[in-house]
């Protein structure tokens, strides 16, 4: 998998419009990632957090105000977009519609100067690899939608370069059609071993495919991780928040032992939390728990927080318990639904909640 | 809530008479034109005097020198005209539609689009008092070439239209997606950009021609001796006592308006 050598580097990248009047609208803020050598690498964030802004710099559309884009350590931000060895799956694929489906395919390569058996063979080869070959010479206006995303994602590999950027290209396909797109992705860029860096504001399809993910907010790179780092260790309450469902507690500091802290709740249990990296918190701090990462116990049984169930939503496969904690709080308590199960928690009653060891994490905000 | 869906769904056909009104307009904007048309075929040579249907007075037009020299100075006039006018409108709304916005980009705008809106009659006597000067002080006279300046420059804004029209249809995008695969931006202008502005450029021809084809005003300010178009000499024509010849050479020059309009019309509508 992952060789760990950086393909490609964002260092201290700014980018700032011009807007109406005398506003300046910070597209990107300092931002600095690295992204490995054959890594499925997710922009992750809403919109207008930066992350098509990122993916136009490393394309060469869009110039950054500050910083540098290294491509292998070379620095690539003033190249025009056709001297970067990177090419583009648009959102709106960008298929020339005067030009056949082999054509299209075939462009960068001619651009390249690749001679005409090579151009033939490698447009064959492409057509293999998406599994078109029948469709060759149709238009593409002849083509549907699902059929038009391979055609890009063709045309973009074909030149063989070294990170293929895809901006949101799922997003005019239909459900079934993304699920199969997604599986179909993994695929290519399992086979190609080219770096791909995938841009998404839909947290399910980023958990689901990438190797890892950095999550963007407001031209800032929040966090980045594996999609389980994402998801078990958010560093920050809006990490937290975009990604799934999650509990927010109150608690403060009473020890940091290495990457773990004893955080003493609200309402007098004490447990231990996870820390973001380098952070050595102290007093007062916001910590969050997954719903599945906690169990309901009978009131009286030994448990981290005490409240009352107010309601239980079956759901089929688990079922979701709402608690009003004694703090005031509230609290969710995901609990996987099993055969002749039923714990038989009664709405309004008092109840226990015990946190899984290391379910709790400490946010950086 | 109902009645305005109702209202909503009804047809302004329905309304009553529509059907007359749409009638009464049809007749006069093409009675004229049909009744010219049927003139032409009269094998007298009284105009208003039938005497039954012939074409021999399309021989006669046919066979006359002083219209194929008109023609022939039509065409030169139009298709220089056409081309010229077509170049730069093209290289112009290029300019004007792929460009950064910079100052003064609205007001070229207004510029390129002012003939349009200013009488033609003040053009063309502006015009022949440019080149009355051009004659005048520097001895300048390019004779037909005169002419052939003149439509160029109030063909530009037809021309233009059109053509603008597509590029800003045009999404830019692909000329994104062009040169994420490598091509330069002239590689991309004429492998992309180029084709795809085709059927604008078409339009924009088209438009222009008819509009040079047809121009009287402004031509017959400036037009010298042995100069004489088309429109010029059924001007010319009319003065004297008049043969169905004169509608037989109107009815030619109308087919082939006809004939241009229908092209920029049917490119306009294959456009998407």
């Amino acid at each position: 998998m992952a060789s760990g050598q950086t393909a490609i580097a964002a260092k201290g990248v700014s980018k700032l419009f011009q807007g109406a009047g005398q506003d300046t609208v910070v597209a990107l803020d300092k931002v600095s990632v690295a992204i490995r050598e054959n890594e499925f690498f997710t922009l992750l964030g809403p919109s207008g957090c930066g992350k098509t802004t990122l993916l136009r710099l490393i394309a060469g559309f869009d110039f950054p105000t500050e910083g540098e884009i290294l491509l292998h350590g070379q620095d690539i931000a003033p190249l025009p977009p056709y001297r970067r060895p990177v090419n583009t799956v648009f959102q709106s694929y960008a298929l020339f519609p005067h030009m056949s489906v082999a054509q299209n395919i075939a462009f960068g390569l001619e651009m390249l100067g690749k001679s005409r058996a090579e151009t033939q063979a490698r447009v064959s080869a492409m057509l293999k690899l998406v599994r078109m070959e029948e469709l060759r010479d149709r238009r593409t206006s002849q083509i549907s939608g699902g059929q038009q995303q391979r055609v890009a994602l063709a045309r973009a590999l074909a030149p063989a370069p070294k990170v293929l950027l895809l901006d949101e290209p799922l997003s005019a396909l239909d459900y079934k059609l993304r699920k199969d797109m997604q599986i179909e992705l993994k695929r290519l860029q399992h086979e190609t071993g080219i770096t791909f860096i995938f841009v998404t504001h839909d947290q399910e399809e980023a958990l689901t495919m990438s190797d890892r993910i950095a999550v963007m907010n407001r031209g800032r790179i929040l966090q980045v991780g594996s999609p389980r780092d994402i998801y078990d260790r958010p560093s920050e309450r809006f990490v937290a928040n975009f990604i799934g469902e999650t509990n927010f507690l109150d608690g403060e500091v009473t020890g940091v032992s290495g990457a773990e802290a004893r955080v003493k709740l609200a309402d007098g249990a004490v447990i231990s939390a996870g820390l973001p990296e380098g952070l050595a918190p102290a007093g007062r701090v916001s910590i969050v728990v997954r719903p599945e990462h906690a169990r309901l116990v009978p009131p009286g049984a030994p448990a981290d927080l005490a409240g009352r169930l107010e309601t239980a939503v079956y759901f089929g496969t688990d079922t979701h318990y709402h608690v009003r904690l004694d703090g005031g709080g509230a609290f969710t308590v995901r609990t996987q639904n099993s055969r002749g199960g039923g714990a038989g928690f009664a709405e309004g009653e008092p109840v226990g909640i015990v946190l899984e060891p290391s379910a709790a994490q400490v946010l950086r905000d | 809530m109902a009645a305005s869906t109702t209202l909503k769904h009804r047809d302004v056909r329905d309304q009553p008479g529509f059907g007359t009104m749409a009638c009464i307009c049809l007749i006069v904007l093409y009675a004229p034109i049909l009744i010219l048309m049927i003139w032409s075929l009269n094998s007298g040579s009284i105009v208003t005097h039938w005497e039954g249907v012939s074409l021999a007075w399309y021989g006669v037009a046919l066979q006359n020198e002083e219209f194929h020299s008109a023609a022939r100075n039509t065409l030169i006039i139009s298709v220089s005209a056409t081309f010229f006018s077509t170049v730069m409108a093209t290289m112009a709304a290029i300019g004007m539609t792929r460009v950064k916005p910079w100052r003064g980009l609205g007001t070229s705008f207004m510029v390129i689009n002012l003939p349009l809106m200013v009488p033609e009659i003040i053009t063309a006597v502006a015009t022949l008092s440019f080149f009355a000067l051009l004659a005048g002080q520097l001895n300048l006279n390019f004779g037909i070439g005169n002419i052939i300046i003149a439509h160029t420059v109030f063909c530009i804004p037809f021309a233009y239209m059109p053509i603008r029209a597509r590029l800003e249809d045009m999404d830019l995008t692909l000329e994104n997606a062009a040169a994420d695969l490598y091509a330069t931006p002239w590689q991309a202008f004429r492998r992309v950009t180029f084709p795809l502005l085709v059927p604008g450029i078409l339009s924009g021809m088209a438009l222009a021609f008819i509009v040079s084809f047809d121009d009287f005003t402004i031509t017959q300010l400036i037009a010298g001796p042995g100069q004489t178009t088309l429109p010029l000499y059924i001007w010319n024509q009319i003065r004297r006592p008049m043969t169905p010849e004169i509608n037989a050479i109107s009815t030619l020059l109308l087919l082939v308006s006809i004939l241009f309009v229908s092209v920029s019309f049917l490119i306009a509508r294959r456009r998407k």
